[in-house]
């Protein structure tokens, strides 16, 4: 029987499924114990039961000089500003899609433009963001929501396009005007397709969260990783950087949940 | 009596000319189907009469009214697909015309909204789509969804209806069902009609006339040079052999 014809059972997929996190595991810890061997106060690769004894201290114990637990601070702070930003990206970029994608004269003005401003290497601009916004929540916000919005317009625009004309002929006989298409043909058509696109820009959400919070803030999951680089406590970067990915990983897995429940109608979700 | 007047119709893309000298008038309540090659301008020529595009030359003029400029109310139109709005339920897809056309923002109030559901629900139950009110076009077979889709546009209460190889994507057994439920809701409804399909037996077995759309012109080094225009005008009335219906009493058939 040929390779492409083979196909596990649910206990083997599930074995298979787990093998990769296993093998990371393994090649970790063999690597932090030969480390370790040579010189037991080797800090580059912790043992994974000194990394869970630092989480447990991270998540429990509060700060000696603010009394607060540091590890939710930063979580709550670097949320709130992710959220913001892709919630205000997201709005934006509906709205303008559906513009651009349905009225002719709107994308002849705005389709280059936003093509070009999508080149723009969102980092680069960070500084300027930093001298017009301050150092505040606002910068750092506002590059979440430069970084990912182009994006999303672009492809909320293509989405509506490649709505079937029929559609909009079918829908125009029946007497709906503009506006009546693009909130009962459109918009519900497209929804689906937005919270498709935000799962894709998350990823870039959090990398412009990070790299703001690591140039310049008081609190925040980047903030905290940058600074205790500099002691190379890996033991609580890498809390961190499993906490994100969860944290990631459940956002993801959220939005994909709410769009199977919210638009029953539509099949396609991977 | 003329209801759809067509003048001299002609298109032309930049410097291809797709139709060309088409005149024709049909009376209201017939219905013409369309028949022709592949690029013989068919398409072109129900997008002109949708007002989905302009003439280059020539008038369309329906029931009288100025012409179009864009696909309005006065069209009902049926594809071979993408006819139904997918992220509506069956019944909500009959509801759909009455609340795009109740106003601005499309939306029905909550009075006239239980009303219409119950007017589409006694619709649906005459089609026979009643078991599926809820469900999403998705779930339907080919056959349910052109019913859906024909009632949708006669929903919209439009001047003439336009069907465009409806019945294309499907199997035979499902066509001949499909061609009872036309006959059936134009004997109904004594619409206005334009078929087009490329199933002869069924542009002469539903049209009271057939249209060919044919290039009298072939250029052999070419064959996209000349313009299409319609080529033969049948009348498919009892069978396709008019003037059968006896006029005059005659004795001589009822002797025996």
């Amino acid at each position: 029987m040929r390779w492409i014809n083979r196909k596990p059972g649910a206990l083997l997929a599930t074995v298979l499924a787990t093998l990769p996190f296993l093998a990371v595991l393994l090649v970790y810890m063999i690597g932090s114990d030969m480390r370790l061997a040579v010189n037991p106060q080797d800090k580059l690769l912790p043992a994974p039961t000194t990394i869970l004894a630092t989480a447990e201290r991270l998540l429990t114990e509060p700060d000696r000089r603010s009394g607060e637990i540091l590890f939710w601070n930063d979580t709550f702070a670097s949320l709130r500003r992710l959220a913001l930003g892709v919630l205000i990206a997201a709005t934006t970029a509906l709205i303008t899609g559906i513009g651009i994608g349905m009225l002719p004269y709107l994308r002849k003005s705005f389709a280059p433009f936003v093509s070009v401003v999508s080149m723009v290497p969102p980092l680069a601009i960070l500084p300027v963001l930093f001298i017009l916004l301050g150092l505040g929540e606002v910068s750092k916000v506002a590059l979440i929501v430069i970084g990912i919005t182009p994006f999303l317009i672009r492809d909320m625009s293509q989405r509506v396009i490649d709505l079937p004309s029929e559609q909009f002929v079918k829908a125009q006989t029946l007497g709906a005007s503009s506006t009546a298409i693009a909130l009962h043909v459109v918009l519900p058509q497209v929804l689906p397709r937005l919270i498709a696109a935000v799962r894709l820009s998350l990823g870039p959400a959090w990398l412009f969260l990070i790299a703001a919070e690591a140039i310049a803030s008081d609190q925040g999951l980047g903030y905290r990783i940058f600074l205790v680089r500099r002691y190379l406590a890996m033991d609580v970067i890498l809390t961190y950087v499993v906490w994100i990915t969860l944290l990631a990983f459940l956002l993801d897995l959220a939005l994909r949940l709410l769009s199977r429940r919210a638009f029953p109608w539509d099949g396609e979700a991977l | 009596m003329s209801y759809v007047t067509i003048k001299g119709l002609s298109k032309t893309y930049g410097k291809r000319t797709i139709i060309e000298n088409i005149d024709v008038s049909v009376p209201k309540g017939q219905f013409v189907s369309i028949v022709g090659a592949s690029g013989c301008g068919k398409t072109t020529f129900l997008r002109l009469l949708l007002a989905q595009e302009q003439p280059t030359r020539g008038e369309i003029h329906i029931d009288g009214a100025p012409m179009a400029r864009e696909p309005g109310r006065d069209h009902g139109i049926v594809f071979q697909r993408y006819s139904v709005l997918p992220h509506q339920t069956v019944l909500n897809n009959l509801i759909a015309p009455r609340a795009f056309r109740s106003s601005f923002w499309g939306r029905l109030s909550r009075a006239d909204r239980a009303e219409e559901r119950a007017k589409a629900r006694a619709t649906l139950a005459r089609i026979g789509l009643e078991h599926v009110a809820d469900q999403y076009p998705a779930d339907l077979s080919g056959g349910m969804l052109q019913r859906l889709a024909i009632a949708q546009a006669l929903a919209g209460e439009p001047k003439i209806l336009l069907l465009d190889e409806p019945f294309g994507a499907l199997d035979p057994g499902t066509k001949i069902v499909m061609h009872d439920f036309l006959q059936e809701l134009r004997d109904q409804s004594g619409m206005t009609i334009f078929m087009i399909t490329h199933d002869l037996g069924e542009a002469f077995k539903l049209g009271d006339r057939v249209w060919a759309f044919d290039k009298p012109v072939w250029d052999a080094t070419d064959p996209e040079k000349n313009a299409a225009t319609i080529t033969y005008d049948f009348d498919a009335r009892d069978d396709g052999i008019p003037f059968q219906t006896l006029k005059e009493r005659t004795h001589v058939l009822h002797a025996r």
